[in-house]
C-alpha cells in the first residue's frame, strides 16, 4: 500500500531550505530565472539555462499532466508507478502517481500534487486530478 | 587533433565465468587483465596506462597497486555501463598524445554473488530518491513514451531479444542459450510496463579487459590489426525539466561526432555492437546513431533484421547482454570485445560477418530516462 510506504527524509541544504519549508505548508515551489525567464525544477541557485544567479522561488499550481510512466509490478513495498509529469508552469519532474488504480494510468492524464509525510519535510507526489 | 588511426586494440579478453562466488572482485580484474595482456602477446611490465571505472575496488590507485602496474597515465572516468567505451576513446587520445603507449582497461565484478554498492547521489537526491527509480522502470518510461510518440510495439521490441538469442545459441559461455520467439518474449512476465522479463538483460558476474596501443607496437604483434578511427561521447539529463524528451539519448550527439571523425556513415557499418541493457535501449540507440530515422526503430529491428546472416545489420553476435553476459551490470566492455572479434574474423563461424572491416561499438551508461552518458567507437580492420 502506497500510504504505508516509508519515504526517505529529505536532507535539505542551504540551496533548498525554502523548498522544504514550503512543502511543510503544502506548497510546491519551483525556481524561475528573472534574467532569461525560464522556470526549472529541481531548484538551483544558478539558472541551468543562462547561468544567471537571479533565480527566484515561485509557487506551482500543483496541476500537471503525465509525460510518461511505468508501472513496476513488484517491489519490496508492492507495485508502484514512477512517472514524469509536466507542471502547468512548464518544468517536468520525476515523481510517483499515487492513491489511484495504477492499471488505468495514461500518458496525457491530468494529475495534481499531493504531499506524503516523511520523518522531516513532506515529499511531493501526484494523483489523478 | 584526431585519434583516427592512431590507436589499435591489440588485446581483448572476456572472462568465461557468469557466476564467481569463489573469486574476489579484484581477482577478477587481475584475471581479465592477464587474459588481455596474453591475448596481445605482451607482458604486464609493458603496460604504462591504466583505465578503470567504479567497479574497480577502491578505484585506480588500489587497483594499480594490486595489479603491480607502473603507469604514467590513468583515468577512472565512471559513466556506468559505457565507461569502457569512454575509456577506449580516452586511451586513444592519450596514445595519440604520447601520454602512454600500451593502455590496459579492465571491468569486473560479481553482482550475481552479492549486492552491488549503491550509486552515489547528485544534487537531485532529495528530489528523486523517494520515487523508486530502477533501471527497469526508468527504461520502461522511455519505452512507454516511445510507443506513445511513434507507435512502437512490444512485438517490435521482442525482435531484438529474438535476434540476440539466435546469436547466443552458438556461444558456449552464454548464460541463456535457448532461441526464443516473439511470443516467448510477450508471454514472459511484465516487469515494469511495457518491458517484459525477456526485454531485460541478464545479471552476471565476470568481466573483460582491453589492451590499446600505438600503430607501431600493434604491427609488431601477432594479432589481426584493429584500429580506432572515430570516437564521440556525450551526456544528457532532464536539464531542469525543460522540453523533456525521453525518446532520444545522448547517442544523438556521440554518434555523429564519432562518424564524422571516422569519415564513414552508418550505411558503411558491417557489424554493430549496441549496448542492450533492455530491448528499448537498442532500438533508441539504432535511431540515435542514424541507422534509421527517429521513430522508425521498431520497423528497423523487426523480422530478424539484426540477425547475422539474415538481416541487414548484424548486432551483438555474442548474444549480447540480453542473452550472454552483462558483467557488473555494465555492458560497454563486452560490446567492444565482440566488435574486435568480428573485425579479427574470430567470431563464431555461424555468426561471423563476411569481410567485416568496419564496426561500431556503442553504449549508454547511467539511467537512460534520467541522467546518462553515451559513447560511440568506430573500429576498422587495418
Amino acid at each position: 500500500m502506497a500510504d504505508a510506504k516509508k519515504y526517505p527524509t529529505p536532507q535539505g541544504n542551504p540551496e533548498t531550505t525554502q523548498f522544504w519549508d514550503a512543502a511543510k505548508q503544502g506548497k510546491l515551489l519551483f525556481k524561475r530565472c528573472t534574467a532569461c525567464g525560464e522556470p526549472h525544477y529541481f531548484p538551483r541557485s544558478i539558472c541551468p539555462f543562462c547561468f544567471s544567479d537571479k533565480t527566484v522561488w515561485e509557487e506551482s499550481s500543483g496541476e500537471a499532466t503525465i509525460y510518461t510512466f511505468s508501472l513496476m509490478r513488484k517491489s519490496a513495498t508492492g507495485p508502484f508507478a514512477i512517472a514524469y509529469v509536466t507542471l502547468k508552469e512548464g518544468p517536468s519532474l520525476q515523481t510517483n502517481i499515487v492513491d489511484c488504480e495504477l492499471d488505468k494510468l495514461k500518458i496525457g492524464q491530468k494529475v495534481k500534487v499531493v504531499f506524503k509525510p516523511t520523518d522531516g519535510a513532506p515529499l511531493p507526489f501526484f494523483t489523478p486530478a | 587533433m584526431t585519434i583516427k588511426g592512431k590507436a589499435y586494440i591489440a588485446g581483448i579478453y572476456e572472462h568465461p565465468t557468469r557466476h564467481a562466488p569463489d573469486k574476489s572482485t579484484a581477482q577478477l580484474h587481475a584475471e581479465v587483465a592477464k587474459g588481455a595482456i596474453e591475448d596481445a602477446g605482451l607482458t604486464k611490465a609493458d603496460i604504462d596506462g591504466y583505465f578503470c571505472a567504479g567497479d574497480a575496488p577502491g578505484g585506480a590507485m588500489p587497483m594499480v597497486d594490486y595489479l603491480g602496474l607502473k603507469v604514467r597515465h590513468f583515468d577512472s572516468t565512471d559513466t556506468g555501463g559505457c565507461s569502457y567505451l569512454v575509456h577506449l576513446g580516452h586511451a586513444a587520445e592519450a596514445i595519440a598524445a604520447g601520454k602512454c603507449s600500451i593502455a590496459l582497461i579492465t571491468l569486473a565484478g560479481k553482482p550475481r554473488t552479492g549486492p552491488m554498492p549503491p550509486r552515489s547521489a547528485g544534487a537531485e537526491a532529495d528530489f528523486e530518491a523517494a520515487y523508486g527509480a530502477t533501471t527497469h522502470n526508468v527504461y520502461g518510461m522511455c519505452a512507454m513514451r516511445h510507443m506513445h510518440d511513434y507507435g512502437t510495439t512490444s512485438e517490435q521490441l521482442a525482435w531484438i531479444k529474438v535476434a540476440a538469442s539466435h546469436h547466443a545459441q552458438y556461444n558456449p559461455h552464454a548464460m541463456l542459450k535457448d532461441v526464443v520467439t516473439v511470443e516467448d518474449v510477450l508471454n514472459s512476465p511484465m516487469i515494469s510496463d511495457p518491458l517484459h522479463r525477456m526485454d531485460c538483460c541478464v545479471v552476471t558476474d565476470g568481466g573483460g579487459a582491453l589492451i590499446v596501443t600505438t600503430p607501431e607496437i600493434a604491427k609488431s604483434l601477432k594479432k589481426p590489426l584493429v584500429r580506432m578511427i572515430g570516437h564521440g561521447e556525450a551526456m544528457k539529463g532532464p536539464r531542469g525539466g525543460k522540453d523533456l524528451d525521453l525518446t532520444y539519448s545522448a547517442g544523438v550527439w556521440s554518434g555523429p561526432r564519432a562518424f564524422e571523425e571516422a569519415g564513414v556513415t552508418p550505411k558503411d557499418i558491417k557489424y554493430a555492437s549496441i549496448y542492450d541493457s533492455f530491448t528499448i535501449t537498442v532500438l533508441m540507440q539504432l535511431e540515435d546513431l542514424g541507422f534509421c530515422k527517429k521513430g522508425e526503430g521498431g520497423k528497423f529491428v523487426a523480422d530478424g533484421n539484426l540477425i547475422s546472416g539474415v538481416g541487414k545489420l548484424p548486432f551483438n553476435t555474442d548474444g549480447g547482454g540480453l542473452c550472454s553476459n552483462h558483467p557488473v551490470n555494465r555492458g560497454g566492455m563486452t560490446k567492444i570485445i565482440e566488435a574486435v572479434r568480428q573485425l579479427r574474423g574470430e567470431a563464431h563461424p555461424k555468426v561471423q560477418v563476411p569481410n567485416c572491416d568496419l564496426a561500431v561499438a556503442h553504449g549508454t551508461g547511467g539511467l537512460l530516462g534520467v541522467r546518462h552518458a553515451a559513447s560511440t567507437c568506430i573500429l576498422e580492420r587495418a
